[in-house]
């Protein structure tokens, strides 16, 4: 593994090396949370995960935070996006994947068959890492969820997408443009237009496969800001390739190689005290 | 450096003489030679075009100054007769391809739906290249099939059954005073021409719904959407300025095609059809069927305003799917 490139962003992350470990400790005191306290909202639990017939996720263990944001890291290729794909069953989209283990949300393991997926899907929201307006208007693309699983007057439409595009922080530079395409938004606003989207339905869980690492980086500290502001409401879930981005965001971290959880913690910790060489490796840069 | 590493390499291996590699000259010719060659290119269409539109003018004067508007207004085309009329070749037109675009239309896209999204991808691939294939008959052949085949099956089973139920009251299955028993018929006609142009639609429309991001579907089905659902709101919006498109390359052929229609419709230029089961003529049928029979300068010169005529309806045609398709772009913005 000698000469290992971590950084594969120098467009976002122009230097991805972390802050030294005390800084982080001073921007963000979460350690004071016990965590045995808190209630999980997810447990993933002995998880594998088979592309065909190879095998992507190693018996993966992970407890994610109800009202917390938990950053997934690691280098590429090690399994993130998969593991968190488990977690809504979008994966099922291809036939040959296949998860096996167990993933409990809300008492219940939605790997087992049964699982009502429209419901969980909509419990669950996903935003991606290219922002994926539909090809319809602002305002129908925020109301496109609340048309499916909401019987709603026009009135109480109007207000829902209106509302859920204030904490997206998005309505001020959209609200003269309801009418228009929604791919006609920047990059930075059709992402925050996805999660606009995304939270109308007033899902549980956001999933976050890299969401800004499309996106310049002014359009990505705005979407950390609404990050902070989104936890208030809901349990968030970021898998990212910059690890300032994590020390930034998050509460607890977990730390991906190669399918295998090699450490997961508060944040802080992770990245002040990391208890794993191979962690240590990652986020110093000193991969080898 | 380099210069001692390039040095050593000519000795070792290139021929003599070629020891120093001489600069390119010229390049600065290729792009604007390129632009030139498109630009001809290009302007050979335009030109294609409006000499063809000319040309059609020119040759049609004579039928456009005697007959005037009456030539679109009158019934019957009896040249023997002097009568030059278009309408019943153009309501036949009408009907036909409106038959073959309700049919064809509909189930073109649902085969090319079933094709990207439902069917497992190998025996997508084995079903589409049939289709493809489709594409490549000759429309003589449809012809003889629909000559040997359907018109015999319309004839007998069909046109009896449909005619004798409660069926036969209703307007436009109602056999009209030029019933013949159906079997060469708009309806014939029409269905050969859904089969004909059957393939075209499904073809294009599966290859823009394959255009459809991956991720733009996922982001659907991650919202709880269903099958159903990412198909009709997402896949469909996305592709609908290519499915129109693929529509009107159909709708093009389905009106300018001649032969295998000018063997099924039944060739009667006399009237309009009152019924599917009626026979009847088409624009471009009645011109290869009568051109043969064209004895004087005016004859001729009718036949090509019917040709002139059948430029423009394609013409209209393509200019409000243009103008179609950018409004619902600018409101939806889905892909060109």
């Amino acid at each position: 593994m000698v000469g290992t490139k971590v950084r594969e962003r120098p467009d976002t992350g122009q230097d991805v090396l972390v802050a030294p470990p005390t800084e982080v400790a001073a921007a963000r005191a979460t350690g004071d949370d016990d965590f045995e306290a808190l209630e999980s909202i997810i447990s993933a639990r002995h998880l594998d995960f088979f592309y065909g017939k190879e095998q992507a996720l190693f018996d993966n263990n992970l407890e994610i935070k109800k009202n917390r944001v938990t950053a997934v890291i690691g280098p590429s290729g090690c399994g993130k996006s998969t593991h968190i794909r488990t977690y809504n069953r979008i994966y099922e989209l291809y036939r040959d994947h296949k998860a096996t283990g167990e993933v409990i949300f809300d008492g219940r393991n939605v790997l087992a068959p049964g699982t009502d997926l429209l419901d969980l899907r909509r419990r669950m929201g996903m935003i991606f890492q290219k922002p994926s307006p539909f090809p319809m208007t602002v305002f129908d693309n925020v109301a496109y969820g609340l048309r499916q699983h909401y019987r709603l007057s026009r009135s109480e439409l109007a207000d829902r997408v209106e509302d859920a595009l204030k904490r997206s922080a998005l309505w001020d530079e959209v609200k003269h443009k309801l009418g228009e395409p929604g791919v006609a938004l920047s990059g930075g606003q059709q992402q925050r237009l996805c999660i606009a989207r995304c939270i109308a339905t007033e899902p549980d869980v956001v999933l976050m496969d890299e969401p800004a690492s499309a996106i310049d980086p002014v359009a990505t500290s705005k979407i950390e800001e609404l990050m902070e502001s989104l936890k208030e409401n809901y349990t968030i879930v970021i898998v990212t390739h910059n690890m300032q981005q994590a020390a930034r965001v998050s509460d607890y971290t977990a730390f991906f190689y190669e399918g295998h959880i090699v450490e997961f913690g508060p944040t802080t910790q992770i990245f002040s005290n990391p208890q794993q060489k191979q962690t240590e490796d990652y986020i110093t840069g000193r991969f080898s | 450096m380099s210069t001692v590493e390039l040095d050593v390499r000519n000795q070792a291996g290139l021929p003599r003489g070629a020891a120093k590699a001489a600069p390119r000259t010229h390049r600065s010719f290729g792009d604007p030679a390129f632009r030139v060659i498109t630009l001809i290119c290009g302007l050979a269409v335009a030109i294609a075009m409006f000499t063809l539109a000319g040309v059609l003018i020119f040759n049609s004067w004579t039928a456009i100054s005697e007959l005037g508007v009456g030539f679109l207004t009158t019934v019957a085309w009896a040249p023997s007769n002097g009568r030059y009329g278009a309408l019943a070749a153009l309501a036949g037109t009408a009907m036909t391809t409106a038959v073959a675009m309700l049919i064809a239309v509909p189930l073109a896209l649902v085969i090319a739906l079933l094709l990207t999204e439902l069917v497992p991808p190998g025996i997508a691939r084995v079903v589409g290249t049939g289709i493809e294939m489709l594409a490549a008959i000759p429309s003589f052949i449809f012809g003889m099939w629909g000559l040997f085949v359907l018109v015999p099956f319309m004839q007998e089973s069909v046109a009896p059954w449909v005619t004798e139920s409660w069926l036969g009251q209703v307007p436009l299955i109602r056999p009209g005073a030029t019933f013949q028993g159906g079997g060469f018929s708009i309806l014939t006609a029409g269905l050969v021409l859904a089969l004909m142009v059957l393939p075209y639609i499904t073809a294009f429309s599966r290859d823009v719904l394959l255009m459809v991001p991956r991720v733009t579907k996922e982001a659907g089905y991650g919202m709880g959407s269903t099958t159903w659902e990412v198909l009709r709101r997402i896949s469909l919006r996305y592709a609908l300025s290519g499915i129109v498109g693929a529509t009107f390359i159909g709708l093009g052929r389905a009106l300018g095609e001649t032969m295998a229609v000018a063997y099924l419709v039944g060739g009667d230029f006399l009237t309009v059809p009152k019924s599917l089961f009626d026979p009847g003529t088409t624009v471009a049928s009645l011109i290869a069927l009568q051109f043969n029979e064209a004895t004087t300068a005016l004859d001729v010169s009718a036949l090509t305003a019917l040709g002139l005529v059948l430029f423009v309806i394609t013409m209209v045609f393509q200019v409000v799917a243009h103008v179609w398709l950018r409004r619902s772009q600018r409101t939806a913005g889905g892909r060109a």
